[in-house]
């Protein structure tokens, strides 16, 4: 453990405490007034000069009250006892600064989160609040005058998934005349909302609203699009990230394709589309995904294709009129620098087949939410037909069952969010189109949102069937009269307290939402960290949803947690105005809590050396010294707790600056008075 | 109130998860006991052992570490590293003659404000049952003993290897 000599007290200090009343917040349990008193008589001799009570620290006013001390008395460092310092240190630094003290030599430390709130003993409440000031008086002693760190800002920016939310962040940023880099993993952009049929409430039709804004983010010369691509390194920080993505091969030259699409009706593999058709369709071993994608280029899927199994075909070659086809191509190394980053990598769907008592893949036909999108598609495999499993038969009665694999212990808690509303644009649909009787099983009906609940009312109105009650099972396993050849829904009616055997033809699963399968690789490539259940974390769930807690890098649409379109767009127009403003800055200032090395005590022993996350420490192999590269640092400490030479210090939080308030947080700065408690 | 032990319990927090579950215990007025004081650090794996040490030498009865649960540190994986030294403390402290129990780590994350709560309440009352530590009194109180100078030395050792 290393003493320093800096900034002990010597009586050149001159510190002001000041304890907010917060009304009757903090007064109410903590004798402010006392607390106070205590801190100007019993910690003078540790430099304070002048500590005062007030009703309101973070008005106005009360603010005023520290910049006249800090002119007048000439402070050197203040203590604020108030709330917690997530709410109002920066309220007070900047108090600080605007008398001419360097912010950083103010310290905040609450007594209302972490006092009077939670105790319930006012004579306690009161000793913990001094030992909490006596901390602060203690840790601000070591406190340096910082400055904060500032970087330049890169004008591009990279987006993750060119799925809704991520179109419309990119539309909105190319527009303001900034260039960006959409990646795009599947051959087009697009996303989900390319294989619905019909939006709810309003019942646009998906492709409608959607094809328009996929051709102007293809045609922006804003925007360059990399699909069929993925990012497979990230390095740099805020304003200045080097990325690196593999452009995989298309097999197919863009500069000569026309996007005429000979190539796919000549090709003689035909294959069981898994994404976009969701197993309901057929693509070729070449294909675009659907007739309006964007890019309009084909991919020739390598896996299935007769020539790279067989060594003979080359049908599309031989009919492309252009001479498009390129079977030497390979994957192409793209290193693109941008300044920000926003992740709308959406979600996957819940593999329904888990619920085995529900019989997806073993009732043939019991169907998906995904699946029921294509066959009510008039561009899908049935031409918009609502029909069962063997192409032709219309159903005349079917079952939606809502929350599988959401709001269920055994797979998912949370809710979905969506489907309630897409198995009520389902209910509508199936009437409309086939006039079938529909029932849907419900365990609590969620509409919120502009004209959502209306719309309910209107299935409501269309004779729709509801039964609140968690399906217990779906079986073909006839016992009554009328129930052969049907798939029976065995449920719980809780509004009528009966267990209730219902006999339909179709089964409509409304399976929820999940985090991609590898968010949690994605979230590490990007350096940002996901919940329990695997979507993105934001940087606060209210008041800072598209940010995240990597400076630089923001999170749109359903990578954050399950919505519908209305609230994707608006987190990706949301994250496009976050991006913005940070590009306009031109640069941006850091938070100064950063590690750095004293070269001389540094034994280059290269224990940090493997710590660090961020790739922030370097080591100088010729001169056997570790270095921390500041704007990569994000100020963790984990190195500093680990260097045995005490080489590293971290600014805001060196080991002076703990240990002395260890000290006083155990009042051993008062003398010989006994702890209290 | 006199006759009952009231123990000194020093806790840190990482400035993302727990502190943030302190602020949302308190915006929620949950109730715990006032035994704790808190020091804010930016992320669990700050914590040096001889923070550690130093709380026990100087008068605490017993050390709260609190960090993001695993997987969700707000710096990827560094509240591992935290885990890591907390296991190397306890063997430490034992080999002390100290309860290792003295020192306990809690993952709470910023929303588990009422876990934070019950956490605290729960690790005072394991401290009441150990009793004082006086560990500072016997090493003379306010100076920093030697023993725990040359544990933490050990310690670092250790984690190096």
């Amino acid at each position: 453990m290393t003493k320093t000599t800096t900034n002990q007290p010597d009586g050149q200090e001159k510190i002001g405490v000041y304890v907010c009343h917060c009304g009757s917040n903090i007064a109410g349990m903590v004798d402010v007034q006392q607390v106070a008193q205590w801190a100007g008589s019993r910690l003078k001799d540790r430099g304070v000069v002048v500590a005062r009570d007030y009703k309101f620290m973070c008005s106005s006013l009360g603010q005023e009250l520290i910049e006249k001390d800090i002119k007048e008395l000439g402070l050197t460092r203040v203590v604020v006892a108030a709330c917690s310092p997530h709410l109002h240190e920066k309220t007070f630094r900047t108090a600080c600064e605007r008398a001419g003290l360097n912010p950083f030599l103010c310290e905040l430390v609450s007594i209302r989160e972490q006092v009077s709130w939670v105790h319930t003993d006012k004579v306690v409440a009161t000793q913990k609040s001094q030992a909490v000031v006596s901390g602060g008086v203690e840790r601000v002693l070591h406190h340096e005058p910082l400055e904060p760190l500032t970087v330049p800002i890169h004008p591009d920016t990279l987006i993750v998934g060119g799925g809704i939310a991520g179109i419309q962040a990119a539309l909105e940023i190319a527009d303001a005349g900034y260039h960006v880099f959409i990646v795009e993993r599947e051959p087009s952009i697009g996303g989900h909302m390319a294989q619905f049929d019909k939006t709810f409430p309003t019942l646009d039709c998906a492709a409608c609203i959607l094809t328009p804004k996929m051709v102007q983010a293809g045609t922006h010369p804003n925007i360059t699009l990399l699909t069929w691509s993925e990012v497979e390194k990230v390095e740099g920080y805020v304003g200045n990230f080097d990325v690196t993505i593999r452009k995989k091969a298309r097999k197919v030259n863009v500069e000569k394709c026309t996007g005429c699409g000979i190539c796919q009706e000549k090709c003689p593999k035909k294959i069981i589309d898994d994404v976009y058709e969701a197993g309901l369709g057929y693509r070729k071993a070449i294909y675009t995904p659907f007739p309006q994608a964007v890019p309009k280029y084909p991919v020739l899927d390598v896996k299935n294709c007769i020539f790279f199994e067989k060594g003979t075909c080359k049908a599309c070659q031989k009919f492309c009129p252009t001479d498009a086809i390129d079977f030497e191509q390979q994957d192409e190394i793209l290193n693109v620098k941008v300044g920000n980053i926003i992740l709308a990598t959406g979600y996957d769907l819940f593999d329904a087949r888990k619920v085995t008592n529900y019989g997806y893949g073993r009732l043939a036909n019991v169907f998906t939410s995904i699946e029921m999108e294509r066959l009510t598609n008039a561009a899908g495999p049935t031409n918009g037909q609502i029909v069962l499993r063997d192409g032709k038969t219309v159903p005349k009665a079917v079952g939606i069952i809502h929350c599988v694999g959401s709001r269920d212990r055994n797979f998912n808690n949370y809710c979905s969010v969506i489907c309630c509303m897409q198995s009520l644009k389902f209910a509508h649909l199936v009437h409309e189109r086939t006039g079938a009787t529909v029932y849907n099983f419900y365990i609590d009906m969620r509409t919120p949102f502009k004209d959502y609940d209306e719309f309910y009312q209107r299935v409501l109105e269309e004779s729709t069937l509801f039964v609140r009650g968690k399906v217990a099972e779906v079986t073909d396993a006839a016992r009554l009269p009328g129930e052969e050849g049907k798939l029976i829904i065995q449920v719980e009616d809780t509004l009528a307290g009966k267990q209730r055997r219902i006999p339909v033809d179709m089964v409509i699963l409304s399976t929820g939402l999940e985090p991609r399968r590898d968010s949690r690789e994605v979230g590490k490539l990007f350096g940002i960290s996901c919940s329990a259940n695997g979507w993105f974390t934001e940087k606060h769930p209210k008041l800072d949803p598209v940010a995240t807690m990597t400076e630089g890098i923001y999170i749109a649409g359903c990578a954050q947690g399950p919505k519908d379109i209305p609230a994707s767009v608006a987190q990706g127009a949301a994250a496009a105005a976050r991006v913005l403003g940070k590009i306009q800055q031109k640069e941006m200032a850091l938070e100064p809590v950063r590690a750095s090395v004293i070269e001389e005590k540094c034994s280059g022993c290269r224990i940090c050396n493997n710590l660090c996350p961020f790739n922030a420490i370097f080591f100088h192999e010729d001169r056997m010294v570790t270095e921390i590269n500041p704007a990569l640092c994000q100020g963790c400490g984990t190195c500093v707790a680990a260097c045995p030479a005490g080489a590293i210090t971290g600014t805001g939080f060196s080991n002076e600056q703990v240990l002395a308030q260890i000290d006083g947080l155990l009042l051993l700065n008062v003398g010989d008075e006994p702890i209290p408690v | 109130m006199s006759d009952v032990f009231e123990p000194v319990i020093v806790g840190f927090t990482c400035n993302w998860c727990s502190y943030r579950a302190a602020d949302l215990a308190g915006t929620a007025r949950m109730k715990y006991a006032p035994n704790i004081r808190l020091i804010r650090l930016m992320c669990s794996g700050r914590l040096d052992p001889t923070f550690v040490f130093k709380a026990l030498a100087n008068g605490a009865d017993g050390v709260m570490i609190t960090g993001c649960h695993p997987g969700e540190c707000h710096y990827l994986e560094q509240n591992y590293k935290a885990l890591r030294r907390f296991h190397l403390m306890r063997r430490t402290l034992k080999g002390l003659g100290v309860e290792p129990e003295r020192v306990k780590l809690v993952w709470a994350s910023a929303a588990e404000g009422a876990k934070f709560a019950s956490e605290v309440t729960a690790f005072v009352e394991e401290i009441r049952a150990l009793g004082p530590l006086h560990w500072g009194k016997a090493l003379g109180n306010g100076s920093t003993p030697n023993v725990a100078e040359e544990a933490v030395g050990k310690e670092k050792m250790e984690v190096a290897a």
